[in-house]
């Protein structure tokens, strides 16, 4: 694609690395040649990298698809997802996931963005539903309000709760802030 | 509220802020014995330039600048005029560029670079202190002390001291306009506004060369605060002098480019009537983005291509 195309959040293929553009800025004195300043992030490792190009010059957008997969289980350092199409395997990092980590169980089903073959970012639903495991009767916590307690999830995240919340209590979770929403019901 | 509305309003007191300084901008040229023109927007021929791509508009143009049509008025004894009108330039946006801006541009008779640069000291700080900011302005998180005179500083100095080489001396076209965006004037002081002065003869563009020192272009550029003002040049009188450049220009720009662009004749036939002259073109956006704090020019502009 043409320089003068890529703007912030475009991904590209550069120096044989996938990147998302966090910043495009356009440089150009009156009378001079254009210059674009990008500041790239690996979708690998997270790495940043300042580039500048000319215009006229053409990069190589990262072709990305979307999958559907289901989170099967942790092993070593990875966590293995399975297509649901074709049951094929993918291996996904502790880097990559962050904190979509906190809300991933057994089962779940995600979004992963390809780049070819090569995981490079997951969407988790925005509400899942976790029951908790762990929470006292009636915990003082320093929390804005003392209606709050603290639970322990399935995922092994803790969050605060309403103090009528139980062990076994299915919660509903927004994963977007990893706020309680509602309680939905009682673990058998 | 809609988002359009939302917007709309909070820059609103930009907006009027900006019609306020159009008003002192034409107040101070026709105090100094100015009168405003108007040239058209729409043209069969515009000065070929490898960096500035135009919109076109069936066969012709829309400007990039109203400079060729103000300097066929000069050729006519029109001594002193002025302009603000929209020009059009393909491709560029960004924080500070948008592909439909303002230029206000104005010429002077017997005078060279040095005189316009003068005019447009007295300009800002006069809109300086009808606004009633006075000679410091605060310009995104900067204090600018505007204070006459202005420090002049030659490019070939700006480059030794900040690119570590002198582009009068050897100039390589690509390297200067790299070094220049992102070596020298990030370096330039923030306090203070800077006219780089004396470009080299290369990058003379429509400027005539220093006599004397044919090695550098009378050719000025304001700068403050990080934003690119205004362009001004002691104006090339010469019509042979300036067909050959843009014969070399055009040739440039259909080999790298693969663009044609035509040889704008009737410019080129007034040329050799033009007076010894001064002119300039100034940014109208960027004066007001620094008036208004505005760190975009999305902040002073009602519609720009994003909101179109």
């Amino acid at each position: 694609m043409e320089i003068e195309e890529v703007h912030k959040n475009t991904k590209l293929l550069y120096q044989n690395k996938p990147w998302n553009v966090d910043g495009a800025e356009f440089v150009k004195p009156g009378k001079g040649r254009a210059i674009y300043k990008l500041r790239l992030k690996n979708l690998l490792d997270g790495g940043v990298l300042d580039v500048t190009f000319h215009s006229g010059e053409k990069v190589d957008e990262a072709s990305i698809t979307n999958t559907e997969m289901q989170y099967l289980y942790k092993e070593a350092d990875h966590y293995v997802f399975m297509n649901t199409q074709n049951f094929e395997q993918t291996f996904v990092t502790e880097k990559q996931l962050g904190d979509k980590i906190k809300f991933l169980k057994e089962g779940t089903l995600v979004n992963v963005q390809l780049l070819d073959e090569l995981p490079i970012d997951i969407t988790i639903p925005t509400f899942v539903e976790l029951a908790v495991v762990e929470t006292g009767s009636s915990i003082k916590t320093a929390t804005v309000t003392a209606q709050n307690k603290s639970a322990k999830l399935e995922t092994g995240f803790t969050i605060d709760v309403p103090t009528f919340i139980k062990e076994g209590d299915v919660l509903k979770i927004d994963t977007r802030t990893g706020n309680y929403v509602e309680r939905l019901g009682t673990k058998k | 509220m809609p988002p359009e509305q939302e917007r709309l309003a909070k820059i609103k007191s930009n907006l009027m802020r900006r019609a306020q300084i159009y008003d002192l901008a034409r107040d101070f040229f026709r105090g100094r014995g100015f009168f405003e023109v108007e040239t058209p927007t729409r043209v069969p021929a515009i000065a070929p330039e490898l960096n500035i791509v135009p919109e076109e508009s069936s066969d012709w143009y829309l400007i990039t600048s109203p400079e060729l049509h103000m300097k066929r008025l000069l050729a006519a004894g029109y001594p002193r005029i002025f302009q603000i009108s929209h020009c059009f330039r393909k491709g560029e946006r960004g924080r500070l560029h948008n592909p439909e801006f303002s230029l206000l541009e104005w010429y002077r008779s017997a005078a060279g670079f040095q005189d316009v640069i003068i005019d447009t000291e007295q300009l800002v700080t006069a809109i300086a202190g009808k606004l009633e900011s006075g000679n410091t302005i605060n310009y995104q998180g900067n204090k600018v002390d505007l204070s006459l005179p202005w420090p002049r500083l030659p490019v070939r100095e700006a480059f030794i001291e900040n690119a570590g080489w002198d582009p009068v001396a050897n100039y390589e076209p690509e390297r200067f306009d790299h070094d220049m965006a992102t070596l020298v004037l990030p370096k330039l002081e923030s306090a203070r506004p800077t006219v780089l002065v004396e470009y080299p003869a290369a990058a003379a563009s429509l400027a005539r060369l220093k006599p004397g020192d044919p090695a550098v272009a009378e050719r000025a550029e304001v700068f403050i605060s990080g934003l690119e003002i205004a362009n001004a040049y002691s104006e090339l009188t010469d019509a042979d002098e300036q067909r050959k450049r843009f014969e070399a220009e055009i040739q440039q720009i259909q080999r790298e480019q693969g663009r044609k662009m035509k040889m704008p004749e009737s410019f080129i036939e007034a040329v050799g009537y033009m007076p010894e002259c001064g002119g300039i073109a100034l940014g109208m956006e960027r004066l007001v983005m620094l008036f208004c704090n505005a760190g975009s020019i999305e902040e002073v502009t009602a519609f720009t291509a994003g909101n179109i």
